[in-house]
This record gives C-alpha cells, structure tokens and sequence, in this order.
C-alpha cells in the first residue's frame, strides 16, 4: 500500500488533499469564486476580457419569469439550458431542434422529445436551486449550442465535447479532451462516464483516452481511435486559457473550452476547482508539472509568452 | 509558512489539553476508566456519659495528620452544644460545650476516609525535646538502659528497634524490671519508651489508631510508636521493635493525653465504629479538588443537574464522529452525502442499536427514494417537493413503528429517533445524482454515508471512551489539534491509491 503511494509520489501524482491544501487554498482565494461558480458573472467578465463565448439568449431568475421561455427560445431552434451555479455538468439540458410536427416539442440530444412544458419545469427547478452549490436560489441560462467541429464527430456520442486546460499561475499545465458517451448521456464529463483524452501541450495531438480510470484507445460506443487527432487552432486554445488567469485572478483553474465548427473555441465556462483525472487521461503527473512552474514563474509574462513556454516545457 | 503555524497550533492545543488530563488524573485522582469505585470508611466514635450538675466540657482528639488516607468528610451531632475546633500541639482537638444539659447524652463525632498513598506525612521537624525529669532511682535504670542500647546500635532506627528489644525481652535485666514496674497497658509502655528515648535526645510520641477493616461496631485503639531520625517520622511496632505500621492503620491522635475528656459528666462511655462503603471515584476527586480550592472542578460537568449531563455525554461524543468523518473521507476518500450527515445518523444508531439502525435506515430511504421518483412525475417546486418528502419521511416513521409494533417488534418503534430533516435531505440528494450520475453515483454515496455512519457510531460507543472524554472533556482539545493536523494532510487518500494505480505501474 506505501510502495503504491511512493511509486504515485515519486510519478508526480497529485492527489486531492494535495490538490485542495497546497494549491487551490494557496492560489484560489475564496472571494473569487464567484467569478466562476456564476457563469453568467464568468460570461460576462470573459466578453468583456475579449474572449469568446456561446452567444447568450436569455437569463430566467426567478420562478416568475420561467413562462418567459418560450419568448427568448422563439427565433432559435437549438439552444443549451443550463443552471448559472451548477457543477459537473449537472442540470445542463442540450436541446438540437424542435419537433417537425409541433413547434414546442423540443428535440434533446439524446433524441428524445420533451414538451415546453418539461423544460419549464426543470428550469423552475434550476432557479429553486437543485443543481447549484451552495442550495441557494439560482439563475438558468440559456445560450447559443455550440456546433461542434467535425475533428470530432467520429468520437464522440451525442453531446458536445470539450478541451478541459488546467491553468497554473497563468501557465497551461496540462489538458485533455472530454468525450461524451452514451453512459455519460451526451455529457461530457469523465465522473458520468465520459472519455477523457490526454492532449499533447506542445503539438494539440491527443494521447490515449481514460473510461473510469481506465486507459483505453479507441472510442467505447463508435469505436473511432481517440488518440491522434489533433485539435484545430490550438495555440489559440491555450492562450485564451491562459488569458483565464488574468480575467479570474484564480492560481489554480480549469478552463473548458468548445470548438465551434463557425466561430472557433469557445470559453464555456472555468471551474476553480478542476478534478484530477485528467492525470490518467494524459498518464503523466500534475504535481510534477505545477513544481516546474514554480520554478520558472516569471509574472511579468503576459498568456501569449507564457503559453510558449508551457509548450516546449510541456511538449512531448 | 502555513504549515508550521498549524503545528505549532495543534502542538499548543494538544499540551494544554493533556497537562489538564494529566493534573486531573494524577493529581486530582479523576478516574480514568468508568465505575472506578474507592473504598471509603466512615468512622463514628460515640462519646456517652451522665450529665453533672453544672456545665459542661467535652474534649475529643481528632484525626489531623493521616499518612496513607485523606478525609472525605467530618462532620458531629450534638445537641444543642456549641462545637468548636481547637489546635493544641501536634494535634486537632473537638470540643463541645452546653451550660446544663439533662439525663444521659451522646455526643458523635462521624469521619469518612479513604485510601490515598500519596497522602504523605507533611509534619514538620521537631526540636530535640529536652532531658526528661526523672526520679531517682528510675533517672539511673534509665540512664544505664540508654547507653547500653547505644552500644548496640548505630543510629535512630537501630537504637529504637534495640531499646524496644531491651524492653520486651522476657527475661529482663533489673534496671528493666523497674522500668516496666509501673506500665499496665500498653499505652503505658509506649510511653515509657518515649520517655526514655527522650533521655537519647530522640523525639518520639505515641500514636494510637486502629486498623480499617470492614465493619467493626468497636475498634480497638492500639498505641504505635512513632520516631523522628531528623528526615522523617517513622514507625515501630511497640510490642516487636519492628520498624512498621499496620496495613490500613489510621492515626487517630499523637500524643500522651487520653481520647475523650469530659468535665462535668460522669460514666463515660466511648467507642469507635468502622462502617466500609464504595464510593463513586468521581465524586471523591470531587471532594479533594475543592479541598485543595482547584477551580477545574468548577468546570466539571459532574457539577451540571443530571439530566444536562445526559445531553452532554451524548453532545461530547460528537467530535468523535466528527473524527472519524475526517479520517474516513480525507484519508480514505469515502464519498458521502452531506458533511456530517453520517454523524447524525451515527447519533440516531444509539438508540435502536447497530443492526436495527442500518436495517430502518435503509428501509426509510430506500422507500422514501421510491415516494421521492413518484413525486418527481409531478413537477413540484423545489421547496414544496422538499417540504413533501419531508412529510412523507414522517408518514413512513409512523408506519414502520406501527407494523413493527403489530408484529411484535418493538425495535421499530425506535425508528422514531432518527434525524428526520436529514433523512428527507438525504434523500432528496440521493435522488438527484440518481437522475443525474446514475444509480451507481447514488448508491455509491448512498452507502459511503451509511458505512461512515457505522464507523461513527462504533468509535462514539465506546463507553471507556465516552467516559474518558466526559470527565477529561479537555481531551476534545487534543482532538482539535487532531484535526487540525488532518486538515494539512497533502498525502493520498487510500481509495486514489486504487484509482490512480495505472499510472503507479508506469
């Protein structure tokens, strides 16, 4: 059991007590988290850094502006619901198009039809509070849905998948691609069951893919190879992600990122407390790689330069 | 930086903490496993007597200075005389007084004592007492005894245990013959042979006492001899010139002077009764802390009304649970539902037991989730659905204690003493990471919670620990530094150790 935890230690694992003591403590100072458990607070602050992000259609707040739905969804047929405060993924609800037949029968990503009404209801539930943090009373965005780029159509089911950067003072430290599937529902979210996909920091070429802690090759439900594929503008991904740390001011961040297959990466929203699979995802330790930055940490980088070293030191 | 402040902290909290528990246990004598019982005996002397005309004065020594016991209590009864406490030397002194009193009377003067080896003899040195005066012809019976004893012995101890020899032999010598003419009682000899260690320039007194042992309606007084070597006062057994004291002996009184004077009254009649009893080690640390005016006592909870100490006994316990919250999910890494809803849980197994606990918890969630995904078809606003599976959690309590009654089952009945708030919460969460993660994230932290639960409950059963932690409640300090320390813990948790294996084997 030690020899497990010396061998992890001496691969530069870290691990959660770690992760949460030594950096998210140190270099995540509470009164900024709301920048980033509010995603209508991060949309905002984002556009107004000049970085891009899924168009916004309409924010409900509370119980009484729920029948303001279907006004603000009238001239789209695609759209994302989703809770301003929630985590992991929770509460998001993808709608791809309306029924043929009924104007307000709405097509979800799964395929499945639901009425307006059942969208009422779940973002009544949204504003109640259901999916946010803290139980408190919460806002529902809904928002443009990203079309996401063909590179990755052959792997992934349904959903949306999303570049997830770690951000270390300012430094991209490590990344992945997140796959849905259809454990995870079209989420892409690896604690549902979605694939996670290391990426190369120097080339955007991926490595392989983890399923439940699992290192895997290809695909579970297409079967397409996840490894390999190279993410379209990558040196812009990373440099917006690092632009996080600017905007945030958080030390320890998790930026996560659509390709839109028009408008280019997305920012969809930064977490201040990222998970740590994405070490079985990229089979490397992050412990390793936030020491190195604090050696080279030189604060007078802006994201572009900071973004070119983190390449090379971090490249394969 | 950090780091160091919390070990300094923790490293303060957990000193204070343990040198409270330390004075208390040592010191103090607060018992540190449960039902520690201390023998205790009460020693009632009754004096009797015939009153006289006139006023009257009645005189008592009384134990001061006991090696190997402490006082517990004293107190007297008399009545309608005045009481008072006088000090002649090496001593303390009873006196009650009355200006007329009718027919017989009976005076009680009542101690209880109790076994305490570190009660030490805290007497102070004595002078050398000066040369007896003694008549010719005993001055030269003595004189020649006493250098003839220092011949044979070299110091304090060697030259009381020869003299005692001397004295006691049977066949004794004509200077010793003399000496003992006069002695009737053993008393008399005691004194004698302090007398003539006197003439050695050896301070010794007599001291009369009696064994403690079980119930005695009449203790016999015994006289003992007792000699200062310059360090200390020792003891002889007067009748062997051994140098020892019986096992249990208590001193009653020092000196010549008789037990009981009474002025004024006629056919008096005294006797000692020993009456053994156990009592509560609590209580007696109790007594001794106030005599020794510590404050600590003041803050015991022993000093709160008996029901206060039943909430408490259970309210300490919680940190304990809480412990063991930290450990099972920072160094094990078990997933659960709310933070400390395990440790409710926990509180609510101490009533219908382990078993019966995790077998009502499961049923009450396990039919509250299947209410809560019928409830879900409705679309019910959150607070409403919340407030609806809270009653529903009621209704199924009520349900289960009324079937478990019918079939006989009276365990079920205890469902009614779980957290119901948190049960309902409970399952409202459980039932959306069903819907959300899935069936396994749910039951996952499902049973996460009820295993911590579990763990919790067993750690805050423990009854030496929930008696060491009511009588040293400073321990929850340590307990805090505990934490503390847990709360900077960088290392893995036991469940990553499995979920990062893949990378360990690279």
């Amino acid at each position: 059991m030690f020899g497990v935890a010396k061998q992890l230690r001496k691969a530069g694992i870290l691990g959660m007590n770690e992760r949460n003591a030594d950096y998210i403590m140190r270099y995540n100072p509470r009164r900024l988290y709301p920048l980033v458990d509010d995603k209508a607070l991060t949309k905002k602050i984002a556009l107004a850094a000049g970085m891009a992000v899924p168009d916004l259609y309409g924010i409900i707040d509370n119980q009484g502006d729920v029948k303001r739905f279907g006004d603000i969804v009238a001239d789209y047929d695609s759209f994302v619901v989703k809770p301003a405060q929630g985590s992991g993924g929770d509460g998001i609800v993808v709608v791809t198009g309306r029924s043929s037949r009924k104007r307000d029968t709405f097509r979800l990503a799964s395929g499945v039809l639901v009425s307006e009404d059942e969208i009422r209801y779940h973002i009544s539930n949204i504003v109640g509070g259901q999916y946010s943090l803290s139980g408190n009373l919460d806002k529902a965005l809904i928002e443009y849905c990203v079309q996401f780029d063909p590179v990755f159509s052959e792997v992934s089911y349904q959903g949306v998948p999303d570049v997830r950067v770690i951000v270390y003072r300012g430094y991209p430290a490590m990344a992945m691609v997140r796959l849905p599937t259809r454990a995870s529902d079209g989420k892409a979210n690896l604690h549902q069951g979605a694939v996670g996909a290391g990426i190369d920091l120097g080339t955007g070429v991926t490595l392989s893919g983890v399923l439940d802690s699992h290192i895997v090759e290809d695909h579970p439900d297409t079967g397409a190879l996840i490894t390999g594929l190279e993410i379209p503008q990558w040196d812009f991904i990373l440099e917006q992600s690092a632009r996080g740390y600017e905007v945030t001011g958080l030390g320890y961040l998790g930026v996560d990122i659509v390709i839109d297959r028009e408008l280019g990466p997305l920012i969809l929203e930064m977490n201040a407390r990222p998970g740590l699979a994405i070490q079985i995802a990229n089979q490397s330790g992050l412990a390793t790689r936030v020491e190195r930055i604090d050696e080279i940490h030189d604060p007078s980088l802006g994201p572009a330069e900071r973004t070119a070293i983190a390449r090379k030191e971090f490249g394969h | 930086m950090k780091q160091r402040y919390v070990y300094v902290l923790a490293a303060i909290l957990t000193v204070i903490g343990l040198s409270i528990f330390a004075y208390k246990w040592r010191v103090l004598g607060f018992p540190i496993v449960e039902d520690e019982e201390t023998q205790v005996w009460t020693i009632e002397s009754a004096i009797k007597f015939d009153s006289g005309p006139g006023s009257i004065k009645v005189k008592l020594n009384i134990p001061t200075l006991t090696p190997g016991f402490r006082t517990h209590n004293e107190n007297s009864v008399s009545r309608g005389y005045g009481f008072s406490l006088n000090y002649p030397s090496g001593g303390r002194e009873a006196q009650w007084a009355i200006r007329r009193a009718d027919g017989p009377q009976t005076i009680y003067y009542r101690i209880s004592v109790y076994e305490d080896d570190t009660a030490e003899l805290s007497d102070t040195t004595p002078p050398f007492p000066p040369p007896p005066v003694i008549e010719e012809p005993l001055k030269t019976a003595v004189d020649v005894v006493v250098s003839d004893v220092r011949e044979h012995s070299a110091d304090t101890a060697s030259f009381t245990t020869e003299l005692l020899h001397y004295m006691n032999d049977p066949s004794p010598g004509p200077n010793v013959e003399l000496l003992m003419s006069e002695v009737e009682s053993p008393s008399d000899f005691v004194q004698t042979v302090t007398t003539m260690l006197a003439a050695a320039r050896i301070p010794a007194r007599m001291i009369r006492g009696f064994r403690l042992e079980g119930r005695q309606r009449s203790a016999q007084v015994v006289p003992w001899l007792e000699v200062h070597d310059g360090d200390r006062w020792r003891y002889f057994n007067p009748a062997t010139g051994e140098e020892n004291i019986p096992d249990k002996f208590l001193i009653w009184w020092r000196g010549s002077e008789p037990l009981v004077s009474v002025e004024g009254g006629s056919n008096v009649e005294f006797h000692f009764a020993v009456q053994e009893y156990h009592l509560d080690a609590v209580a007696i640390a109790e007594r001794q802390a106030r005599q020794q005016d510590s404050n600590l006592v003041d803050f015991s909870l022993y000093s709160l009304p008996i029901q206060t100490q039943a909430v408490y006994g259970v309210l300490l316990m919680i940190p304990i649970g809480a412990l063991v919250m930290v450990l099972m999910r920072n160094f094990v890494g078990v997933h659960a539902f709310g933070t400390f809803m395990p440790v409710l849980i926990a509180l609510a197994f101490r009533e219908t037991k382990l078993l019966w606990g995790v077998v009502l918890f499961t049923l009450l969630v396990t039919l509250g989730l299947s209410i809560r995904f019928l409830l879900e078809r409705l679309r019910l606003l959150l607070v409403p659905r919340l407030s609806a599976v809270l009653i529903v959690v009621v209704l199924l309590m009520l349900l289960i204690s009324l079937v478990s009654h019918q079939l006989g089952m009276e365990t079920g009945l205890s469902v009614a003493l779980f957290p119901m708030v948190i049960i309902a919460m409970t399952i409202e969460r459980m039932s959306v990471i069903w819907e959300e993660r899935g069936a396994v994230d749910a039951m996952h932290a499902g049973f996460g919670s009820l295993a911590i639960a579990v763990f919790a409950f067993i750690a805050m059963g423990q009854r030496w620990l929930e008696h060491l932690i009511f009588t040293f409640p400073e321990l929850l300090l340590v307990i805090l530094a505990i934490t503390l320390l847990a709360g900077r813990y960088t290392g893995y948790r036991l469940f990553e150790l499995s979920r990062f294996k893949e990378l360990a084997q690279k």
